[in-house]
């Protein structure tokens, strides 16, 4: 090693702990761009070979009832690879010893023992079934774990009005079912929500589907185009009471997933550039210190005929030293990162397994980017350095130079001490810095914010949703549309408080040359328990013509109050309506057309019917009713909102958690990160002038408020500048996490904006007394004999 | 010249109506206003002058790290005054050992490191173990600056200046820092290297007594050459008057 690089690891070693700090902010960038880029290639990675093994389907369409003799014009429809037909059923399950209402989605699986020719199950225990036997059934994985079942258990199942047993014989996964969730729900409720899986021929014979089909899945051959397939498939299909096929793309499984995997994207772009901007301005700023305290070492190596190229490259050197300590260590904590987030989303969506991707070109990247900011950020001081004449270098640096502050030429400084002033000036001598310090601090809150908000944007999320808005205890969803008449039997069960019905039919809803497939909602006037609310959440009247669309419907249909919709219905006699927009109502979830239930039942030319029933019920009564409910044939599915909302805070508990771990590490890590160098620079800058006041008798305390109180004030200073950064960041990442399924509200909670300040003074403290520390050991006596 | 002819005559510098203006602050200083030189070769000179005279300008212009405002220099054909970066970092590299008043070694590395960071670079260089032995510090050679005195720092600076065998040795104030016996030591290395390897060297002082120990000695006042002086018999450094 020669006498240059000597140098270069005995000063690296010198200044380690500011070298460390350093090195933490790129480790964040680092591992979080590793962590996000990982996750989202393994998510990728998973999915596509999940869908690949299990052949998930292109497109799906869901109908009445046909003739399985459709099949072969199926089949023929130009682009069309595989086709298979099924039966579901929508049912009431229950489960001994859990009193709450269950609903399930029940598959046939072919009735020669295979896992199906499309969409494929994933057999995680037991087996598929025995031929004979007609009440054996696979049951999702999920639901199993939840209700700690095992094979040879029975549960039970309203099949088509009737009460049946079911043995379960095994546990599944489908690639149709990564995020499972009921019909209209909004989160995942394992215990209350199920997929099961029947042989055919029973599940055909109860509900009268034999040489029948009411689902159809099927892929597509390359090069096929989707939209034009399911054309043709919807023409076949429609007088079978289809309601229209669906692409992959729009699965709702899958769509949710897509929408993981977009946020990811997001992610892995927005924070690193946060923390990698950071760890050029330290190593800005530190590096330049360096240069200036070795302002004579360059030039003595200098006039001894070092080139500025190699004098350019020592601290380079020095600038690749402290980065790589960075990249190494990220790269660790990415892949640690990404393993665990992995794991989370591989609970959180029911995935067979996870391959855990980490591109050799996503680390390279990684380690290019942060060389490469790193470089940048220091190329400016060490470009100075190396153009140094020798000569000027040997002289002592001009002393700097201060003015009065703005505080002093208004008049002002009678309420300052003298070192208020020294503090004052100091800021004030080198803004740019100055306010790069703040920055800097501001980023460290205004990230920790990003870490707290996911909890707060979802409490509201179903505060608005459930609390405000919805505020029926359970929803009654018939099989047929039935009279409003049926409405008197629910109101006489004991417990039930109050009763509404709805009207919801399937629609495809156009304007201009936009459309959207949704639900329009028929709700009684003047609705106790479906309000509509505005910007300022405050109730909507429903008009007596027109409708109501969620907020972010229209902004999608680019449609306003007073322009005309095109309401395609899919259901019944397909009718096409016109009618006027009257209004936008705020919601979080979904996105869907509201107008009054009677209006929408002379639309479609039909009698005072209704879809389902709005209860509200004693909660005392509460699982008396879901029995009584049960037991009704006209009632297919019994969907209690409140319930799925707690189990699905259990489940966010741990990611939220997590989330929070990690926000706060990364947080402070910048905190602690730049506020420790800026009070190390400054103690080396001042060194002699502190050294001085002690000798001329100031205390530890004093020469400490004139050295830490600058970088208070300018902490204090970032604290408000950070709550405006998170709260940009927040409303930037809620703006692309936006989408059809669901928006998540900007809503900061002030523990929040307190969690946030917080932990960035406590880095400052925790900095400050490690100076505080070293402020002991200023050396009055060298401080006074070194030449200026 | 009688000088001239005693020291075979080989001019190593001719100075010419040198001029050097720089901005100090919102001062102006005119550090040299018009000097006239010629340095031989194996001559031991003196620049003296009180502080402010000019004649740090004036060894910083000789040694390459400063170019002057008018004027040319010359180091035997090579105009100076032309010189590139690169070409004066090359004629620093392989011509010219430099001694500083406050040693300038670097606090991070050892003795033996300092002299090697120039021997490293250097085309003929002596072991920094040999030039470490000619100042008298072969028992300090590992050794932090920190843990060596003044006088022993300063030879350190000596012998890393000579290590890399120099035409010219340019020393600025090189026992301004020292008391008298430490600093009589670094005037004998000084005066053992010149002797020994032949070497150029002009050093700068304010102190009057050094001067004796000289061929020759020039006096230096507000930027002006004011006196050049031979010395008929050169004093020994342990000899000196300080």
């Amino acid at each position: 090693m020669n006498a240059l690089d000597k140098k270069l690891w005995r000063e690296l070693w010198a200044m380690r702990l500011q070298a460390l700090a350093i090195a933490m902010v790129i480790v964040s960038g680092v591992a979080i761009f590793i962590m996000s880029l990982s996750t989202l290639d393994s998510l990728t990675k998973t999915r596509d070979n999940y869908y690949r093994d299990n052949h998930f389907a292109d497109v799906f369409a869901t109908l009445k009832r046909a003739p399985l003799s459709l099949v072969p014009r199926i089949e023929k429809i130009p682009g069309v690879d595989k086709v298979e037909t099924r039966v579901l059923a929508y049912i009431n399950l229950d489960v001994a010893d859990f009193n709450d209402p269950i609903s399930g989605h029940l598959i046939s699986l072919p009735d020669n023992n295979s896992r199906g020719l499309l969409n494929q199950v994933h057999l995680r225990s037991g087996r598929l079934f025995e031929p004979g036997r007609d009440n054996e059934v696979l049951l999702s994985d999920e639901f199993v774990k939840a209700h700690e079942l095992k094979a040879g258990d029975k549960i039970f199942a309203t099949i088509n009005g009737r009460r049946k047993a079911l043995t379960v014989v095994g546990t599944a996964l489908s690639p149709e079912y990564i995020y499972q969730i009921a019909p209209g729900a909004m989160f995942p409720d394992y215990q209350r929500y199920g997929v099961l899986w029947m042989a055919r021929t029973p599940l055909a014979s109860a509900y009268d589907m034999k040489g029948a089909f009411n689902n159809i899945s099927l892929t597509l051959s390359k090069g096929a185009h989707s939209e034009d397939v399911i054309d043709r498939l919807d023409d076949i299909l429609r007088p079978y009471g289809s309601i229209g096929a669906i692409a992959r793309k729009d699965q709702l499984s899958n769509r949710f997933l897509t929408e993981e995997l977009k946020q990811q994207n997001t992610i892995a772009t927005v924070f690193p550039i946060i923390f990698f901007s950071v760890a050029a301005f330290l190593l800005n700023v530190v590096i330049s210190r360096l240069i200036s305290l070795e302002r004579e070492q360059i030039a003595t190596l200098k006039a001894f005929g070092y080139s500025n190229l190699s004098i350019g490259l020592h601290y380079i050197k020095l600038v690749l030293m402290i980065v790589s300590i960075g990249i190494i260590i990220g790269i660790g904590a990415g892949t640690w990162m990404g393993i665990g987030m992995s794991n989370i989303y591989m609970h959180f969506y029911s995935l067979p397994y996870m391959i855990y991707t980490l591109k050799p070109q996503v680390i390279f990247f990684a380690a290019f980017i942060s060389v490469l900011v790193a470089i940048l950020g220091t190329l400016f001081a060490v470009y100075k350095a190396a153009k140094l004449a020798p000569a000027q270098g040997m002289r002592a640096e001009q002393p700097t130079i201060y003015h009065t502050t703005v505080i002093e030429r208004l008049g002002l400084q009678r309420f300052f001490s003298q070192p208020s002033r020294m503090i004052l000036r100091n800021i004030e001598r080198r803004p740019f810095k100055s306010l790069l310090t703040t920055l800097g601090i501001s980023m460290a809150c205004g990230i920790m914010m990003v870490g707290g908000f996911q909890e707060g944007a979802i409490n509201q999320m179903i505060d608005v949703q459930y609390n405000m808005s919805q505020r029926e205890d359970i929803i009654a969803l018939y099989a047929e549309p039935t009279s409003q008449k049926s409405l008197y039997s629910l109101r006489n069960l004991q417990g039930v408080e109050y009763v509404e019905g709805f009207r919801n039919v399937s629609a495809k809803l156009s304007f201009e040359h936009r459309s959207y497939r949704t639900s329009v909602n028929g709700i009684p006037q003047s609705s106790q328990l479906m309000r509509l609310l505005n910007t300022d959440l405050k109730e909507i009247d429903l008009p007596e013509k027109g409708v109501i669309l969620t907020d972010y419907l229209a902004e999608l249909l680019h449609i306003k109050p007073g322009d005309m919709l095109t309401i395609e219905v899919l259901e019944g006699q397909r009718t096409t309506l016109q009618v006027p927009v009257i209004g936008t109502a705020k919601q979080y979830l979904g996105a869907n057309v509201y107008l009054q239930q009677k209006m929408l039942n002379r639309l479609l030319k039909e009698g005072s019917i209704i879809s389902g029933a709005l209860l509200k019920v004693d909660e005392r009564d509460q699982s008396l009713v879901y029995n009584k409910l049960k037991e009704m044939p006209r009632i297919a599915g019994v969907i209690e909102q409140r319930s799925a909302i707690k189990g699905f805070y259990e489940t966010m508990n741990e990611s939220i958690l997590f989330f929070t771990f990690i926000s706060t590490l990364l947080g402070g890590s910048i905190a602690f990160g730049v506020v420790y160098n800026s009070m190390r620079i400054a103690l080396s800058e001042r060194n002699r002038e502190l050294a001085s006041l002690r000798v001329l008798g100031f205390h530890r305390s004093e020469i400490a408020y004139i050295l830490l109180g600058e970088q208070f004030l300018l902490t204090l200073v970032a604290i408000p500048l950070g709550f405006l950064i998170g709260y940009g960041l927040c409303a930037y990442l809620a703006s692309q996490f936006e989408s059809d399924l669901y928006r998540i509200p900007l809503v900061l909670s002030p523990q929040v904006y307190s969690f946030a300040a917080l932990v960035v003074i406590a880095s400052s403290l925790i900095s400050a007394i490690m100076i505080w520390r070293n402020l002991a050991h200023l050396d009055m006596v060298a401080a006074l004999k070194a030449k200026e | 010249m009688k000088i001239a002819q005693k020291l075979n005559g080989e001019v190593v510098f001719h100075v010419k109506g040198v001029t050097k203006t720089y901005q100090m602050g919102e001062v102006e200083v005119h550090a040299l206003r018009g000097v006239d030189l010629n340095l031989y070769r194996g001559e031991f000179t003196v620049l003296l002058g009180a502080s402010g005279s000019g004649k740090s300008t004036l060894l910083n212009i000789l040694g390459g790290l400063d170019t002057p405002t008018t004027g040319q220099v010359l180091y035997g054909k090579q105009d100076l005054t032309l010189a590139d970066e690169h070409a004066l970092t090359e004629y620093r590299r392989y011509h010219v050992g430099f001694v500083f008043q406050f040693y300038n070694l670097i606090p991070s590395l050892t003795a033996r490191e300092n002299v090697a960071v120039v021997t490293e670079i250097s085309k003929a260089p002596m072991t920094p173990e040999d030039a470490l032995v000619l100042v008298g510090l072969g028992n300090r050679m590992d050794h932090f600056p920190a843990q060596l005195s003044g006088g022993e720092q300063q030879r350190v600076a000596i012998a890393r200046a000579i290590a890399k065998n120099p035409d010219v040795l340019l020393c600025d104030e090189p026992t301004g820092a020292l008391d008298s016996q430490t600093g009589i030591m670094v005037l004998e290395a000084l005066q053992r290297v010149n002797e020994s390897l032949g070497t150029t060297t002009a050093v700068i002082t304010h102190n009057a007594g050094i001067a004796q120990m000289a061929n020759r000695v020039i006096h230096l006042t507000d930027g002006l050459i004011s006196d050049i002086h031979v010395n008929a018999q050169r004093v020994q450094p342990n000899q000196l008057s300080w």
